[in-house]
């Protein structure tokens, strides 16, 4: 099969209240991302925005930022949901061989919007959407199971809090670096139990893109240094109806991480750094558990003893993850760029050392129904 | 230069959206709600193949994607698989006002999890294990809310 590579990443400061109209956003993006691929707009046949409807408060919301991806005489479709699943299309666009240099975009503006209303719609109105649920309740049912069943405290969970928030404090893009402590987590407002306010990821704005372009382009337009190549992807998809899965089973996850260590030829062990999706603090360490980092249910223990730690065996999230911003359909995406400058070696002050192979991680749906993985490498 | 920028004012519309919709509930939601509404009773259907019950019921099972047409009567227990107890408000959307309880329960009878309200306990009581029981509403009208609650057995 044909490589893909990235050759081109750019993200927004992520902030709450953030200016600029979504438009702005994309234009923000995607100008940079070009500029950083050291292409211009007139090089791209392809563009993939990501975005949502509902989110953005108008129907065929990728339409209305045609012009400001790129896509201006061009050919544009959408992904309706993370990033990571953006990206994925654009890949595989390419490799259909029609398309050539791509652009895959995201933005997000969730604080113009009521993210319990928006997520609560996420839910079947025909059962579920009455009784309210929404994206933090339903994490909170997701939490206690996962906990119950392996015998986790809240004390652990806030642990992923303490080292998401205090490893953004060397990303400037971060919404939210602090300086923790365990109490400080504990101590936080109930939200929905057992998660609290420092378990949960704030709404935040912002905007990511990626360019695209298949070994050949990839090759005539950036030196070895800018290209990160896309080695593996996987995703999978498990129930929708909550009751329909056991919360605190990860199969949807374990089948989409074995099919990008897979189509890699790599094992979780070669994972050098990893972003994954944490909109909440338990949810980092099932899913890491998931991604074969560590047995299920040992997550925790293996986070007490350091070895998700910036300086640990395998750092997770050095951008601080989504606990420290989440701007939901761009989290995913924004997980990629972070991989794609940490193999690179221009992470800045985050930067993992030495890092050759990534891992990035996004989902789609409640309590991780879906769930993409892309193993990213030099 | 772009010096401008930071100093424009930013101008911001406020706006809501308001659409109606009828969604079509479908012959296998339909019969479930006619039977909660009408007869006051929770049933839940099973795969002819695999033998999976189901509720909400499914037109289709997942696993075998057989046409589910087995219908069961349950007897409205069984047992909180994990709850959470709401602290935020969101009026226009929640049944009550917090705190109160969501959990996913095991009916007895079916072999999946069902999300609903659990009532006539202090929020700080409940606990992962507990035995309940279905409520179901005086008035129904055909919806999930035709069962009230679930409540503690004693």
């Amino acid at each position: 099969m044909e490589k893909v590579a990235i050759i081109g990443v750019a993200q927004t400061k992520y902030e709450q209240n953030k200016k600029g109209n979504f438009a702005e956003l994309v234009y923000e993006v995607t100008s940079k991302a070009l500029e950083d691929a050291g292409i211009t707009v007139k090089e791209v046949d392809n563009v993939v925005s990501v975005s949502s409807d509902f989110w953005d408060g108008r129907t065929i919301s990728s339409m209305a930022i045609s012009d400001a991806s790129g896509a201006y005489g061009k050919d544009i479709t959408t992904v309706e949901g993370d990033g990571t699943f953006g990206a994925l299309y654009g890949m595989m666009r390419i490799l259909s061989g029609h398309f050539g240099v791509t652009i895959v975009v995201a933005h997000h503006k969730g604080t113009e919007s009521n993210m319990n209303g928006i997520t609560n719609t996420a839910f079947d109105p025909l059962v579920e959407r009455k009784l309210g649920l929404d994206a933090v309740s339903s994490a909170a049912m997701q939490a206690r199971r996962y906990m119950s069943r392996y015998g986790i405290v809240e004390e652990q969970l806030a642990l992923v809090s303490v080292k998401n928030h205090g490893n953004a404090k060397r990303n400037p893009l971060a919404l939210l670096p602090m300086d923790i402590t365990v109490e400080d987590v504990m101590n936080s407002p109930m939200i929905a139990s057992p998660l609290k306010k420092l378990d949960c990821s704030p709404v935040t704005d912002g905007a990511c893109a990626l360019i695209l372009a298949a070994e050949r382009e990839a090759k005539k337009y950036t030196t070895n240094k800018k290209r990160v190549w896309m080695m593996g992807v996987g995703h999978c998809t498990d129930a929708f109806r909550l009751g329909d899965r056991d919360l605190s089973d990860t199969r949807a996850l374990k089948k989409a991480a074995s099919k990008a260590y897979q189509m890699a030829g790599i094992e979780p062990g070669d994972v050098d750094v990893a972003e994954v999706y944490d909109a909440f603090t338990y949810m980092e360490l099932m899913w890491l558990e998931g991604m074969g980092f560590c047995e299920d249910g040992m997550g925790a223990e293996y986070l007490e003893r350091g070895k998700f730690n910036f300086d640990g065996e395998i750092p997770v999230n050095p951008s601080g993850g989504r606990l420290s911003a989440n701007p939901v359909q761009v989290a995913g995406l924004a997980s990629m760029a972070e991989c794609v400058l940490q193999l690179r070696g221009e992470a800045g002050e985050r930067q993992v050392e030495g890092a050759q192979i990534a891992l990035a991680h996004g989902i789609n749906g409640m309590c991780g129904q879906s769930h993409c993985v892309w193993i990213l490498g030099k | 230069m772009s010096d401008w920028k930071e100093e424009v004012e930013e101008v911001v519309f406020p706006g809501k959206i308001c659409v109606p919709y009828t969604w079509t509930v479908g012959s296998t939601m339909s019969k479930w709600y006619v039977l909660m509404r009408d007869e006051g009773q929770i049933w839940a259907n099973r795969c002819p193949s695999c033998g999976k019950v189901y509720i909400p019921p499914k037109a289709k099972c997942l696993e075998c994607y057989r046409d589910v047409n087995d219908w069961v009567r349950l007897p409205g227990t069984g047992t909180v698989e994990t709850f959470t107890v709401v602290h935020y408000e969101e009026p226009s959307m929640h049944p009550k006002k917090p705190p109160f309880a969501y959990g996913i329960i095991r009916m007895d009878g079916a072999d999946t999890g069902f999300v609903h309200l659990i009532d006539e306990i202090e929020p700080e009581k409940i606990k992962v294990g507990m035995r309940v029981e279905a409520v179901m509403s005086e008035e129904r009208s055909g919806n999930i809310l035709d069962i009230k609650y679930f409540r503690p057995i004693d």
